[in-house]
């Protein structure tokens, strides 16, 4: 890069000078792609409502002197399991990214749709988890956040299993260009985001009432 | 990261494609490539960030206008006491309408509207990032807008204040859909608000031609990166209390109801935690564009570019954690309103840092123009300083506490506002008028409208200072004559008939400059900047051959010569993609053209919010169609032909990426 750092700045008058780009790829992983910088801006917007989410809770449990104010906290159970199947949900995930980095389309097809089942089994746990919330949304301010903090991250499982399925689709159905790759590489980090997201929610949720 | 290739680019002397006739066959394909059609389908489907900019501009101007209508009825009905032009409920939607337009449907689009037009001619890049994705924030600002004043003409207009303070915006006090417009409507503008401050920081990332490293970017850049930075930041704040705020007001949440554990004040927090940063998020693309305005008149760079920059980013910082003051009564801890106090003093630092520097440039100045863009800009240094000052006195709690919702407060906030953002925006649309229209404004006309606006401005907010510390409060329809304040309304009522008058002015110089406006050419104020390189108006592809830059101002060292990019094809939409820090180049990528589904998209979304105030289950229905024109948008098309043209084809050769 010295090489181009110098014809930048130093050449002469001479006017048909030119810097030809046309041997470079089409495409770049990571950092490099224009797809990762807009992945890490919706993480961020996310990740601030999450945040915005916890520090409501937090606001909110301060106000009053029982937290919750009355009934149990949520049972433990399905929101455990669901921890578990999403943190698992990591290694097909990983494995998706690995062989699109490496452009491996066969590997790419059989991890992603590994992660499908995966993303069917804790979309349907989540289901299983509002029922075992043992508070209604209208009933007080606690039932509010508790449900608003599950639906929020409730959101991001539901529409993380369809685009990935759409993906999916499109990954069996072609046409496959290399940038196809790129997108599958971007969907993986968002699914850590997802899940990663998941972990202080779930500390929030059903730890939050469990300790003083 | 590193990425071992054989592939790098490639400085070639005397390159043929640089012959005049080869650019000239590469305009003609390019002109192909990337022209937009004709007719209704394909001016829907439109991609180009310079058309989406403009359309985003004249729309906010719209608002403005009509915003502009709704204050010119309060100054009516404030004209003179116990007046009985506006009843008070629709005095209430009024106030509303008009604080809730200027903020959200004007003042912030209208700003990143400006960022979309220029930032990719100021970076040379061919086009914006994610061009699908803005034609869908355009859409759903319009479509937003719309829905608000549809909403007022039926009579359904919200009537809480621009900020909806719960319990009064809260289900126990305001009945029927009014609240939830209003809270619907900044679920527009925060889509697209978000997605337009997303396109932004990836283009500017992303995008710079070779040579523009970080630190050789305009300072206007500069501004938009960090705008958009607190876009991405602020906004989830607003995206959660207002949706707490509908939730409270459709479902029946309580989160806002103190009878059952939740807080008003909880409201507070989180829209303050937004609506400070708001204020800046306006503010600093105007100090941006003073930039550009002073430096080109002053014929110098700016004094101290890593000073402007670090103050542009350290006002953002501080700017977010000054929020508690605008709730110094509601009886908050001592202590913590003090740390407010202090940050909200603190912030006078960077931007009397600016201030300073840009007196230097215009003190050292080769030789000054005063052009009308310079006006403009010039006002700022009168009529901000005079909003800032009573920033710093109301950021003290015991003159906070005296002048709390009076007009002292309205006069602040209007000398803040209009004259940090829109005299410099004015200015700013002045400014480069002639780059996107090809077109100058008139002179003479421009300096009418100028003054006529400076003494207006004046004119209708200097007395409402004296009438807030006489305790005149705000947002009430009328007063008693006994109070002694109808005199200063009316001088403020009558400055807002000049004002209205010179903007008058300023519209008839735009539309006769649009039709008989001197012939502008590529750079008429002489300016520094890669934008001024191209044609007025520039050709939907920006650039032939793209430029790459050698300094911070690339058009006033002409000497330095740097190397015209080659072989990006043309027969494509091409770009090129760079590295971030130094913008070395990295990869070509074909850009998306364009498509209606972005529109198809908006409407779905729009029909699923509106959907949703009335019934809950339009949340649910509404979003299939959402998904699948979401489906549509993102299926490739392009991916075969591209395949079979040989664009691409590398698949076979497996590389190693990290």
């Amino acid at each position: 890069m010295s090489r181009l750092r110098q014809g930048l700045g130093g050449l002469g008058p001479a006017h048909s000078v030119a810097l030809d780009v046309s041997e470079l790829p089409t495409y770049g992983f990571g950092h490099r792609s224009l797809l990762w910088w807009a992945t890490a801006s919706m993480m961020i917007i996310e990740g601030m409502v999450f945040a915005m989410v916890i520090v409501s809770y937090l606001y909110l449990k301060g106000r009053v002197p029982h937290w919750p104010p009355s009934g149990p906290g949520p049972d433990l159970i399905w929101g455990t399991l669901n921890t578990i199947i999403l943190l698992a949900s990591c290694v097909p995930n990983a494995l998706a990214k690995k062989a699109a980095e490496r452009m491996d389309l066969a590997k790419v097809r059989l991890w992603l749709a590994v992660c499908l089942v995966f993303a069917l089994a804790f979309n349907g746990v989540r289901a299983l988890e509002f029922t075992a919330l043992n508070v209604r949304w209208d009933t007080n301010a606690y039932g509010s956040i508790v449900w608003l903090a599950l639906g929020f991250h409730t959101v991001h499982v539901v529409t993380d299993f369809l685009d990935s399925s759409v993906l999916t689709a499109l990954i069996f159905v072609g046409p496959i260009e290399e940038r196809r790759f790129v997108d599958v590489s971007e969907n993986a980090l968002y699914w850590y985001f997802v899940v990663l997201t998941w972990l202080p929610m779930y500390a929030v949720i059903y730890l939050g009432p469990r300790i003083a | 990261m590193t990425a071992h290739r054989e592939a790098h680019p490639r400085l070639t002397e005397n390159d043929p494609r640089l012959d005049a006739d080869a650019l000239e066959r590469e305009r003609r394909l390019l002109e192909r490539t990337w022209a937009g059609g004709r007719g209704v389908i394909a001016w829907l489907s439109e991609v180009d960030h310079k058309a989406i900019g403009r359309r985003f501009i004249v729309t906010a101007f719209a608002f403005f206008a009509l915003a502009g209508v709704l204050a010119a009825l309060m100054r009516i009905q404030l004209a003179r006491p116990e007046n009985h032009f506006l009843s008070p409920d629709a005095y209430n939607q009024i106030f509303t309408m008009h604080g809730t337009t200027m903020m959200f449907l004007f003042a912030v689009p209208v700003v990143l509207a400006m960022g979309i037009y220029l930032v990719p001619l100021m970076i040379g890049a061919r086009a914006m990032a994610f061009p699908r994705m803005l034609a869908y924030g355009y859409w759903m600002f319009l479509f937003g807008g719309i829905f608000l004043y549809v909403m007022f003409a039926l009579n359904i207009g919200p009537d809480n204040g621009w900020f909806s303070y719960p319990p009064l915006a809260g289900p126990a006090y305001s009945y029927g859909k009014r609240g939830d417009v209003w809270a619907q409507l900044i679920t527009f503008t925060e889509v697209s608000g978000l997605v337009v401050a997303t396109c932004l920081v990836c283009t500017i990332f992303k995008l710079r031609t070779p040579g523009m490293s970080l630190n050789r970017m305009p300072l206007f850049v500069w501004a938009m990166l960090i705008t958009s930075f607190m876009v991405i930041f602020a906004m989830p704040s607003i995206v959660i209390s207002s949706t707490c705020l509908i939730l409270d007001r459709l479902v029946a949440t309580q989160f806002f109801n103190q009878a059952e554990g939740g807080d008003p004040l909880l409201w507070q927090h989180l829209f303050w935690f937004f609506g400070h940063p708001e204020v800046y998020i306006i503010f600093l693309p105007a100090l941006g564009m003073m930039s550009e305005i002073i430096s080109t008149a002053a014929r110098r760079k700016v004094v101290g570019y890593m000073e402007m920059i670090l103050s542009m980013t350290a006002t953002a910082f501080i700017g977010f954690g000054v929020w508690v003051h605008h709730m110094f009564a509601t009886g908050l801890p001592q202590f913590g309103v003090s740390f407010f106090t202090a940050s909200s003093i603190m912030i006078v630092i960077p931007t009397a840092i600016q201030i300073f520097n840009w007196i230097a440039t215009i003190w050292t100045a080769r030789r000054l123009q005063i052009t009308v863009p310079f006006l403009y800009a010039a006002s700022f240094f009168f009529v901000f300083i005079v909003g800032g000052l009573t920033g710093v006195m109301l950021a003290s709690v015991p003159l906070d506490r005296q002048v709390h919702d009076t007009y002292f407060v309205v006069a602040h906030f209007h000398y803040v506002l209009i004259g940090g953002s829109t005299f410099p925006l004015l200015g700013a649309i002045y400014f480069w008028f002639p780059k996107i229209t090809g077109r100058m404004m008139g002179d003479r006309l421009g300096r009418i409208s100028f003054w006529l606006l400076f003494a207006g401005f004046n004119l209708t907010f200097f007395p409402m200072h004296l009438l807030g510390l006489d305790g005149m409060p705000r947002r009430v329809y009328t007063y008693p004559g006994a109070m002694g304040w109808q005199g200063l309304n009316l001088l403020a009522s009558a400055g807002a008939l000049v004002i209205f008058v010179s903007l008058l002015v300023y519209l008839v110089n735009v539309a006769v400059s649009l039709r008989a406006g001197a012939v502008a050419g590529d750079n008429p104020w002489g300016a520094a900047t890669l934008e001024w390189a191209t044609s007025s108006p520039p050709p939907p592809y920006n650039f032939t051959p793209q430029p790459t830059v050698a300094s911070r101002e690339p058009l006033w060292h002409s000497e330095l010569r740097p190397p015209a990019i080659v072989g990006l094809r043309p027969d494509d939409r091409e770009v090129l993609v760079t590295y971030l820090l130094d913008a070395e180049p990295d990869h070509r990528y074909s850009m998306p053209g364009p498509s209606l589904w972005p529109f198809l998209a908006a409407i779905a979304t729009s029909v699923m919010f509106v959907w949703s105030i009335f019934q809950a289950q339009g949340v649910v229905w509404g979003s299939i169609p959402v998904f699948i024109t979401l489906v549509g948008w993102f299926w490739p098309t392009k991916g075969k032909a591209r395949l079979e043209r040989g664009v691409t084809g590398r698949l076979t050769a497996r590389e190693s990426v990290s």
